[in-house]
């Protein structure tokens, strides 16, 4: 029999029986509807994190004090028993280390803006110029903060937008002088809105200079050090650097914390891939399921069309025929169902786009080609055995149950 | 010439603990272009023979040369090429395929040849003409009367031109009037030069065949081309 005689006749075939054809069809939607769908989530939520991570600055390396759990027991540590804190001037000894472009040494605590009588309660951050180009912040009025001496905290201070609408609603924001705790403090700059993201909320933050931070808080230790190394490459030996410079200040002892971004990073990719890989797994059993059902659904058609079968004999078909000609239909009953339930798919990561904006959730390719290729698959392989059973029937025994 | 040379030909069938010998020891010559008519009380074995003669079921013992061919040999796709080259199938029942049309139907076994469609479409056409069927080309089964049906299913069993036609009680699902209608499409096939063999219970449409066979538990009982007298 003809290719195109072969494809006809098992179309023809498939529509005249209208439920058990819409059953598989919708059997093998599902499942890659289901594939696309999940792994849409699962990508997402990776690309999402992964975004937030990114947008904490480029090519960062964090110093953090104390020693992380992973060093092990040290007796020196036990002895001294609170670690050696960071300083402005550790901040700024690690101006020195050749990878390093620029840092900016990070001071917080909470504190209370008041202005013409308003008052709230506000997160402040006590760092440097730096600041905010390293954060990828953005100003939307005035400036940062000065270059300065960064033991010598000028009055200055820049405010959130949120800060800055509840504050002054309307009218101007910068020059005006504003009291946090018992300093008054100029306006210099308003940062631009970025909305909640990982870390801290920016739009709700008062940015002063390092020191008078410090002074507010009545402590002389530091947060964190953000360090941006000089290229994506340099930060392996910015890490190596800082670690070795304050190792030297702090007399020879590993009492801080270098992490850096890729580092975490690559855990919560390595994290989250996982999960869309799992996510994944579970769709393809629904896809199996899927295929599953497909070769019941041809062992019925089989069984129905027994008679069929046997006149297709008696008029000369080889088993060669009868098989391709069902195979042909177990394939388009899968292709079909593949074809619905990817576009079902990409209809529900579009949805579920529309409704939350801010999560990429676009099913990865591979997803799209494996979950297609495992029902079309699957389809097939499953279509193979109601077929082989097809010709493996007696033409006198099929004729006779016609 | 035989067309078709049966020899010592057994068809046992196992049901369960019992075998029921469903032919025994049957010989027979049938000539290219002869009108048989196979007779006998049911279960005497006439389908079965004709099963046989079709190669749509296998001898348990016994040789079976069909043009001079042992074709009881064959591999399952020469076989089923000689199904598709040599014979043609007209059934009690009529066995069309429900979805298909009267044209597709007929056509059919041209399709599985794999005999390409504007030949296929000229060859159904002209066939539509032959047997009556012009008007009814777009009909499915279930839209034709029962002797359209049995001409529909003639002219499929004899679009491919075969040798041999086997006609399992083709009257038998339907009235006087028409069965006569479709028998003498047959005779005019075998007037053609087809061979033409008819089981029937019916014995006046026996009595029209040129040769009568009569079969009794699986044997023959009487061939009346060797009738004493
Ligand atoms: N597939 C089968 N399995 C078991 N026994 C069978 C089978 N086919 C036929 N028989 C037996 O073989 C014998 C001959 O059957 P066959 O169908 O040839 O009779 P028949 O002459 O055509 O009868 P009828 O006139 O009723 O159609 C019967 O006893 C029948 O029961
Ligand atoms: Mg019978």
């Amino acid at each position: 029999m003809r290719l195109a005689d072969t494809l006809r006749f098992a179309r023809d075939a498939a529509t005249s029986y209208p439920m058990r054809t819409t059953l598989s069809v919708l059997a093998m939607s599902i499942g890659v509807a289901a594939v696309v769908i999940l792994t849409a989530l699962g990508d997402g939520a990776r690309r999402y994190v992964v975004s937030q991570f990114s947008s904490l600055g480029t090519n960062l390396v964090i110093v953090l004090p104390g020693r992380s759990g992973t060093g092990g027991f040290n007796p020196a540590n036990a002895i001294t028993s609170t670690p050696r804190d960071l300083s402005i001037d550790d901040a700024a000894s690690l101006l020195r280390a050749p990878a390093v472009k620029r840092l900016a040494p990070l001071a917080v605590g909470t504190s209370e803006i008041s202005f013409g009588g308003r008052l709230r309660e506000v997160m402040v951050a006590g760092s440097t110029s730096d600041f905010i180009p390293l954060r990828n912040f953005e100003l939307a009025q005035g400036q940062g903060l000065p270059e300065e001496d960064w033991n010598r905290g000028s009055s200055v201070a820049v405010i959130g937008a949120k800060i800055r609408e509840e504050m002054f609603g309307n009218g101007p924001a910068v020059g005006q002088l504003i009291r946090v705790g018992d300093r008054r403090l100029r306006v210099v700059g308003v940062l631009k809105s970025l909305g909640q993201g990982l870390g801290m909320n920016t739009d709700e933050l008062v940015i002063v200079p390092v020191a008078l931070a410090q002074a507010m808080f009545n402590s002389n230790t530091l947060f964190r050090i953000l360090v941006e190394a000089k290229s994506r490459e340099a930060i392996p030996e910015a890490k190596e650097q800082v670690m070795n410079i304050l190792k030297q200040r702090h007399r020879g002892e590993e009492d801080v914390t270098v992490i850096t971004q890729d580092a975490v990073l690559a855990t919560f990719d390595k994290l989250l891939g996982a999960l869309t890989l799992g996510v994944a797994g579970i769709a393809a059993i629904s896809l199996a399921v899927a295929g599953i059902l497909v070769m019941n659904v041809m062992l019925v058609a089989v069984t129905q069309r027994t008679g069929e079968i046997g006149l297709l004999k008696a008029l000369g078909a080889t088993a060669r025929t009868i098989r391709l000609a069902f195979l042909a239909e177990a394939a388009m009953l899968s292709t079909v169902g593949a074809l619905v339930g990817y576009l079902l798919g990409q209809l529900g990561a579009f949805a579920l786009r529309q409704a939350f904006p801010v999560f990429p959730a676009y099913p990865p390719d591979w997803a799209v080609i494996a979950g297609l290729g495992t029902a079309l698959g699957t389809g097939l392989l499953f279509g193979v055995m109601p077929a082989r059973r097809a010709t493996r029937l007696d033409p006198v025994q099929a004729l006779m149950r016609h | 010439m035989a067309l078709i040379e049966l020899k010592g030909i057994e068809r046992v069938f196992q049901l369960g603990d019992s075998t029921v010998h469903a032919l025994t020891a049957l010989n027979l010559s049938i000539g290219t272009g002869e009108y048989v008519a196979v007779m006998g009380p049911s279960g005497s074995g006439k389908s079965t023979l004709l099963n046989l003669l079709g190669l749509l079921d296998r001898p348990s013992a016994g040789s079976y040369q069909l043009e001079d061919r042992d074709v009881t040999t064959l591999s399952p796709d020469e076989q089923a090429q000689v199904r598709s080259q040599r014979i043609g199938f007209v059934f009690q029942s009529f066995h069309l395929v429900p979805r298909l049309t009267a044209a597709e139907n007929i056509a059919l076994p041209m399709m599985l040849a794999g005999i390409p469609s504007r030949e296929r479409n000229s060859r159904v056409e002209r066939a539509l003409a032959d047997f009556g069927l012009e008007q009814r080309a777009d009909h499915r089964p279930d839209q034709l009367s029962g002797g359209q049906r049995q001409r529909v299913a003639i002219a499929r069993a004899t679009i491919m031109q075969p040798a041999l036609i086997l006609a399992d009680e083709p009257t038998g699902n339907l009235d006087r009037h028409t069965g006569d209608e479709v028998v003498h499409l047959l005779e005019a096939l075998n007037a053609s030069g087809v061979t033409l063999v008819v089981v029937t219970h019916d014995p006046a449409l026996g009595a029209r065949a040129k040769r009568q066979l009569v079969m009794e538990d699986g044997s023959l009982k009487q061939d009346s081309a060797h009738a004493p007298g």
